[in-house]
């Protein structure tokens, strides 16, 4: 009995030890950023290392802060991420519906292209969309911009949709329609309002899509005024002299939206997101 | 599939009573559903790529208002440029040796994740923790790593002190550690994917399972071997597919960090091909080169979906 007892404080010290590593792994480089961000410049990389500094100060948030174009790079992802949202979970919802409820000539086909999307590079797509999108008028637009995430975010979506809605028993909206009501109705008025853990689950993924995307906010922008919050920390590190503790101040808060959303919606999400990845 | 679909689309959208639709609207009603998506998939995905395999074939395009048909001549030009080999070799290193460690890693930390010896509340705290790299976008994961890979940075230092090397390295600025810095990053920022998508695969394996083998008298290994990595297996394919084909689309991160260099010895296949068409404005010669790197994703994306058929 000692010796069970003995082998199995071994492996908790064993497994503890093993999880403070990786923790260590993951997070000191966060902790760092963090760090950096509250010292004065000159203090980057004194040596030692420190990770709180005499001129600790919030100085390099307010430079950020209360820089105009930087604000507007805030603005802009804000206004881009929430238009694909919206307009991804719109669509999202009108396919999943015919994907859950129908059954037609061309479904499997129209799947696996719908699939079959999310494994094109990027970078294929960005050549045409470029002609594509200067011949529309489009470049250098919201719209534009809107648009093209909406590539990424939309086959996840109806994926994830899909697999919510197939969950819903028929007979939930089966029940509108023999009392006179149409299959539209039915999908507003019941089936929506059920599925809002579900949607808010793929709406905080697209978000995070949208807001982080790089490749076709670089080349599908010109101007500061539609540049997003990626585009941006690359211009302050394209600066002649760094600004070290600007640069991950403006980074921390480029990621507090990400970050607040996943705290907020974590157990909702890991679940939806692993249910995505495993079983599509 | 026509055959049976009428009758499968009758049970699933019975007529309103009293409110009769000529068949042929009924069977229209999908179509109406999924015509939005469709546009988009459309616009967004056909169009592009058949304007992009037409670029590949002809000279002059974009920039100038007359291109003319080349023929293969832009595919013989990429693949025949060194620096394009380069990237083929560079990007194979580069998502083999992500997509193994990505896997290392998320397993072992999915497995620790998953003890039984501890709390609740810890792991919860422990989970977040390592979700963290994930939660960043690679703009500001790459900014971290040039201020911790930075020749007088904290993992220079560190590497210092306890006498590793002798002087500080610049990671990303030499030829002969740049690739492995770029993908030591993005080992870093990628394996929580895998992570959690084992740790749900190791929570749904049958606690009987582990059970009959304990009482089999087996070790920790042999339990390992024998139950958890069979019940994995399925999740273990798909992930490994779906990262590769995922890290072979990385840009952002090497643009960010070395754009490619220093001497080409970062350059991707992605990078390459941006570079052609944005910096050289050779967008005839880009285009070959997008329409090839489309050809080996679906190389890729053909054994995902035969990984997935197998399920």
């Amino acid at each position: 009995m000692a010796a069970v007892k003995t082998r199995r404080t071994l492996a908790k010290v064993g497994v503890v030890t093993g999880l403070v590593l990786g923790g260590l792994f993951a997070g000191l480089p966060v902790l760092w950023m963090l760090s950096t961000s509250l010292k004065r410049n000159g203090e980057v990389f004194q040596s030692p290392p420190q990770l709180f500094t005499e001129g600790f100060s919030f100085d390099a948030y307010r430079e950020i802060l209360g820089n105009g174009t930087q604000l507007r790079f805030f603005l802009n992802s804000y206004i881009v991420a929430f238009a694909v949202t919206i307009l991804t979970l719109l669509v999202a919802v009108l396919a999943g519906y015919a994907f859950s409820r129908f059954r037609f000539p061309f479904q499997k086909t129209i799947n696996a292209a719908i699939i079959s999307v999310q494994a094109v590079p990027p970078i294929t797509l960005v050549i045409p969309y470029f002609g594509l999108i200067v011949a529309l008028g489009l470049y250098d637009t919201y719209a534009g911009l809107i648009l093209t995430h909406m590539v990424f975010t939309l086959p996840y979506a109806i994926i994830m949709i899909t697999a919510y809605l197939n969950t819903l028993p028929r007979e939930l909206d089966e029940s509108v329609k023999i009392d006179g009501g149409t299959g539209w109705t039915a999908l507003w008025r019941i089936l929506v309002p059920v599925s809002v853990p579900g949607l808010v689950a793929v709406g905080v993924y697209t978000f995070m899509i949208s807001w982080n995307e790089y490749l076709f906010a670089l080349t599908l922008t010109r101007t500061d005024d539609m540049r997003t919050v990626p585009i941006g920390i690359q211009l302050l590190m394209g600066q002649h002299s760094y600004e070290w503790n600007q640069m991950m101040a403006m980074s921390i808060l480029g990621s507090v939206p990400v970050l607040v959303l996943f705290l907020l919606f974590q157990r909702r999400f890991v679940g939806g997101l692993t249910a995505g990845a495993v079983k599509t | 599939m026509t055959l049976t679909a009428p009758r499968a689309s009758t049970r699933a959208a019975p007529a309103a009573p009293g409110r009769p639709r000529s068949t042929l609207a009924r069977r229209l009603v999908p179509y109406g559903y999924l015509s939005p998506t469709v546009l988009l998939i459309v616009v967004l995905m056909v169009v592009p790529i058949v304007m992009v395999v037409g670029y590949s074939f002809r000279d002059n395009v974009i920039v100038q208002e007359n291109s003319v048909f080349a023929g293969f001549a832009n595919y013989t030009r990429v693949l025949t440029d060194p620096d394009f080999l380069a990237a083929l070799r560079n990007t194979a290193v580069f998502i083999s040796v992500s997509t193994v460690a990505h896997l290392v890693l998320g397993l072992t930390f999915a497995m620790m994740l998953n003890t039984q010896l501890l709390s609740g509340v810890t792991k919860a705290i422990f989970r977040i923790v390592y979700i963290l790299p994930w939660l960043f976008t690679i703009a500001v994961i790459a900014v971290i790593w040039r201020l911790l890979f930075d020749p007088s940075g904290v993992v220079n230092y560190v590497l210092q002190t306890v006498g590793l090397v002798q002087q500080g390295v610049n990671w990303f600025g030499d030829p002969a550690t740049a690739l492995w810095a770029v993908t030591f990053v993005n080992i870093w920022s990628g394996y929580p994917f895998f992570m959690i998508s084992l740790l749900a695969g190791l929570q749904g394996i049958p606690a009987d399972l582990y059970e009959a083998a304990a009482v089999d008298g087996t070790n920790w290994w042999q339990r390992f071997r024998h139950v958890t990595l069979p019940q994995l297996r399925p999740v273990i394919v798909s992930m490994a597919v779906l990262d590769l084909i995922w890290t072979s689309h990385q840009f952002a991160l090497i643009w960010m960090t070395t754009g490619g260099g220093p001497l080409n010895s970062t350059e991707m296949l992605s990078t390459f091909t941006y570079k052609q068409a944005f910096s050289e404005y050779e967008f005839a010669t880009a285009s070959a080169a997008a329409v090839i790197v489309l050809l080996l994703t679906m190389v890729l994306a053909f054994f995902y979906v035969r990984s997935q058929r197998e399920r």
